[in-house]
């Protein structure tokens, strides 16, 4: 019996993989338990290979398994392609009657069953099930009660009718039986789920809820890998809380559009990827010039330039901390998991309207693409806070100008907005003075900078997000530090360095502008030496801690980067760190 | 206090702020039509906002008494569709320049124009850049000499009359700075529209363009709504007209009554402005949706 293992189908894109995945993903999770799954596909749809992987355990995972223990292979390819990755004693389930039980490509030591998936799904009634007969077997490897997929199978289906969620069933048992029983397998048997209620969800599903819980309204987006699922999930969404979308011509439409709806009073954002945060450049100046809120989500992917376009990376930070001309203020707030997507997408809006800027949330391809099991959301964590609003009484007689941009000691001022008498003023790009009225006079100039980059000096979170966690002994032996989706195989790796008796913390940081610096300063002294761990080739984040702490010391700054498309595995953390030790 | 007024002037939609504009600027002119047009609509300021591009056209939003919004290059179309899609209460009113709206805006433009949200669009055309020293702009007529082009333009102009009509505009005017009365009933019209309106205007820069002058257009200007026989409700014979005419027309060249609206096409879309929504909810509802990933 297992209390962990990997699961991975493969085969060729627009085959269905993918709902193997799901189907197999959410039965698990209704027997108790805790799933990662993570996709690796194509910039294409029809073609090319593609692969599911989820890690099953009985605690919870937040990274992928060095290795795999189970490989469901629709074609050659998937296994030559993965054998690698395969650990000694794993199966091999190839939809081929005929394969040879040494399948060359599979490796030594690896269980070879040629099951004819597609022939079992065709006899059943057609060939397109035969991602539910490779479901179907994989529950019968793991030892699942095949019952349990049953009412799953029909919330898939049912809007198909009940002829096709009959089908189904009957593909997925079939699957089930011809595997049923497997004695030489046995051992890949789980151990029974606690059956508790738990949730699977990626980041993005996430983070379009927690918007939508947070009081967004409108999201303007232009279609782009990996942040589209944003959009996706609250198309049919928004409209049931008098919200909406809008698919915009391009980035730029998207990001001026949520501007101008934040401008009037609306909790608006925008979901992108590198190429258009690219382009949201000079709008993004904007909404901190005219001290509008506005919410921009920002899932890394490899860049630069289209990059590779369904691969992980996190190499956007310098742009998110420093891109646009001029001396912009903004909030970079990185959420680490799926959980903190939702808690950090609601929050993103409080901040945005108390401190009327943009605020951009850093996830990334990993935290955003990936499955993750999530024990529970508490919607009480979740408090709107609108901001400074002016009261009726703060507002002039209809015909003064309203000082929208009052000097004042926190630098923020009380929002008018359009619709309301005595409110009126200019909202502009050009440098203006309190009321909003251009000018380039020398003195008002340096106020006004002044007073749009003080707002910042303390930044509030949710204590759902915190600015920074730390895990482990506070004088450590070596300190990690992390943002965004490393934050799951750092703390495995950590775990298990510690176990083998390794003095070793992890520091893990959500607020990336403006930084914890003090903390992360005395953190970082208390520490004989420290590994910064990123994936982007330039570390982008041990260079913002140089940069801010002032640790230029390269033997106690050390980085482990990683910047081939793929996230961090703990072993390789671990194998890094070992060296340092 | 706001106190409610039951009649306004064209001056009650005056700023303290002088024009930077150039004496005989056709810009003044636009400003003087839409602050009539306003005062004969008898628009509340505080509800409505003006969005102004960037450029000598986009100052008018320093000028025009109203919340104003002064967007960066080309973007004036997005924000209006934001801030309205926001609070429908309101009147929205984009204003800037050919550069501004045909140039490095031409791509919002279009796809406001399809999407048919109730914004008013004026955009004060004098075919050439201004505030950067007379450069070529996108109306810019061929073989005209500009900064940019000393021996003449040599890319052909953009056409905004027949490229609005094909982009699906369903109201479009154009007017003249030499009539700003005329103007001001075509913007009235403008605002009065449900549905995206474009009123473009021929606006004469009287620096930097020396061709297409005051003059120049009193001498060619046909006005199509001296034209009994011209009916603005005919797509192609609209389209007809203005290729006929080399686009020299002023007047109500088209108007559509039976496109819906944005905001009626979009779903759930709601009565009440989203901006008056209270965001605090049930964490019943939530804990519904979060069962969906049970």
């Amino acid at each position: 019996m297992r209390s962990e293992l990997t699961w991975m189908v493969g085969g060729q894109q627009g085959e269905g993989i993918e709902s193997t995945g799901y189907v197999l993903s959410a039965g698990l999770n209704r027997l108790g338990y805790h799933i990662y799954g993570y996709r690796t596909f194509s910039s294409r749809i029809k073609g090319g290979h593609t692969n599911f992987r989820i890690r099953i355990a009985t605690r919870r995972v937040l990274a992928n398994s060095d290795h795999v223990d189970v490989l469901i292979a629709f074609d050659r390819d998937s296994v030559r392609r993965n054998a690698a990755q395969l650990t000694p004693g794993a199966v091999v389930v190839i939809d081929d009657e005929e394969a040879h039980p040494q399948l060359p490509e599979a490796g030594d030591g690896v269980r070879v069953l040629g099951v004819p998936l597609t022939g079992i799904a065709r006899d059943v009634g057609g060939v397109i099930m035969k991602n539910m007969v490779g479901a179907g077997a994989s529950a019968a490897l793991l030892g699942l009660p095949v019952d349990a997929f049953d009412d799953l199978i029909a919330e898939r289906f049912g809007s198909k009718g009940e002829k096709v969620v009959e089908a189904n069933r009957r593909a997925f048992r079939a699957g089930y039986e011809r595997l049923a029983g497997q004695a030489a397998c046995s051992d890949l048997r789980l151990e029974a789920g606690d059956g508790r209620r738990r949730y699977t969800m990626t980041g993005d599903d996430a983070a379009g809820f927690g918007a939508l819980v947070g009081g967004c309204r409108l999201i303007a987006a232009y279609p782009i890998t990996p942040a589209s699922d944003i959009m996706h999930w609250l198309v049919p969404k928004l409209p049931q809380f008098g919200g909406v979308v809008v698919q915009t011509e391009d980035e730029i439409a998207a990001i001026t559009l949520a501007v101008g709806a934040g401008y009037a009073g609306v909790r608006a954002m925008t979901a992108t990827s590198g190429p258009g945060f690219s382009l949201m450049m000079e709008a993004l100046g904007y909404a901190g010039m005219i001290e509008a809120p506005v919410v921009i989500v920002d899932v890394q992917r490899a860049g630069p330039s289209t990059g590779m376009p369904t691969k992980h990376e996190q190499s956007d930070l310098f742009e998110m901390l420093y891109g646009s001309h001029g001396d912009l203020p903004r909030i970079v707030l990185a959420p680490a998991t799926a959980e903190e997507c939702f808690y950090g997408a609601a929050e993103a809006f409080n901040l945005a309207e108390r401190y009327q800027t943009p605020v951009i949330l850093a996830m990334d391809l990993a935290v955003g693409l990936a499955i993750q099991t999530v024990d529970d959301l508490d919607f009480s964590r979740v408090k709107i806070d609108r901001g400074l609003v002016a009261a009726p009484e703060e507002l002039g007689p209809e015909d003064a100008d309203f000082k929208r941009y009052r000097f004042t000691d926190s630098g923020i001022s009380p929002r008018s907005l359009p619709g309301m008498p005595g409110g009126l003023h200019l909202a502009t790009g050009l440098e203006h003075d309190e009321t909003g009225h251009i000018t380039e006079d020398r003195r008002n100039r340096v106020r006004m900078t002044d007073k749009r980059l003080r707002k910042f000096q303390s930044v509030e979170l949710n204590d759902a997000i915190p600015p920074v966690t730390f895990d482990g002994p506070e004088a450590p032996d070596l300190l990690l530090l992390g943002w965004g989706s490393t934050y799951g195989p750092l703390a495995e790796a950590r775990e298990r360095l510690e176990r083998q008796g390794a003095s070793v913390a992890h520091g893990h940081i959500r607020l990336l502008e403006p930084l914890p610096a003090g903390v992360l300063a005395s953190r970082i002294a208390q520490a004989r030496r420290v590994v910064v761990v990123e994936n982007n080739a330039r570390g982008q984040l041990a260079r913002l801690l140089r940069q801010e702490i002032g640790t230029a010391d390269k033997d106690r700054l050390h980085s482990v980067l990683k910047y081939d498309g793929t996230p961090f595995l703990p072993s390789e953390i671990m194998r890094e760190c070992e060296a340092m030790l | 206090m706001a106190t409610v007024i039951d009649r306004r002037s064209p001056k009650d939609y005056a700023t303290d702020a002088a024009p930077w504009w150039c004496p005989g600027c056709g810009d003044f002119a636009v400003l003087r039509a839409l602050q009539m047009a306003a005062a004969d609509l008898n628009l509340d300021p505080a509800r409505t906002v003006l969005v102004a591009g960037i450029g000598c056209s986009g100052k008018i939003g320093d000028y025009f008494r109203s919340y104003s919004v002064h967007v960066v290059h080309g973007r004036t179309m997005p924000v209006a569709t934001g801030i309205k899609l926001a609070n429908r209460d309101l009147t929205v009113i984009a204003a800037g320049g050919d550069g501004d709206g045909y140039g490095i805006g031409l791509n919002h433009f279009i796809h406001a124009a399809r999407r048919n949200v109730d914004i008013t669009y004026i955009v004060m055309d004098n075919k050439v850049y201004g505030l950067t020293k007379g450069q070529t702009s996108p109306t810019t007529h061929l073989g005209s000499r500009t900064t940019s082009a000393p021996t003449g333009a040599i890319d052909r102009p953009i056409t905004p009359l027949r490229m609005a009509l094909v982009a699906g505009v369903t109201y479009l005017a154009q007017g003249f700075s030499g009539d700003p009365k005329h103007l001001a009933r075509l913007i009235k019209g403008a605002i009065q529209h449900k549905g995206f309106a474009l009123v473009n205007v021929y606006s004469p820069c009287v620096t930097y363009n020396k061709i297409n002058t005051y003059d120049w257009y009193k001498e060619r200007l046909v006005n199509l709504d001296d034209d009994e026989s011209y009916d603005p409700g005919n797509w192609q014979a609209a389209l007809n007209t203005v290729i006929d005419k080399d686009d020299l027309v002023t007047g109500l060249i088209y108007r559509a009554t039976d496109v819906p609206t944005y905001e009626e096409l979009l779903p759930g879309y709601r009565p009440e402005p989203i901006a008056a929504q209270e965001l605090q909810r049930d964490p019943a509802e939530w804990a519904k949706i979060l069962a969906e990933f049970a």
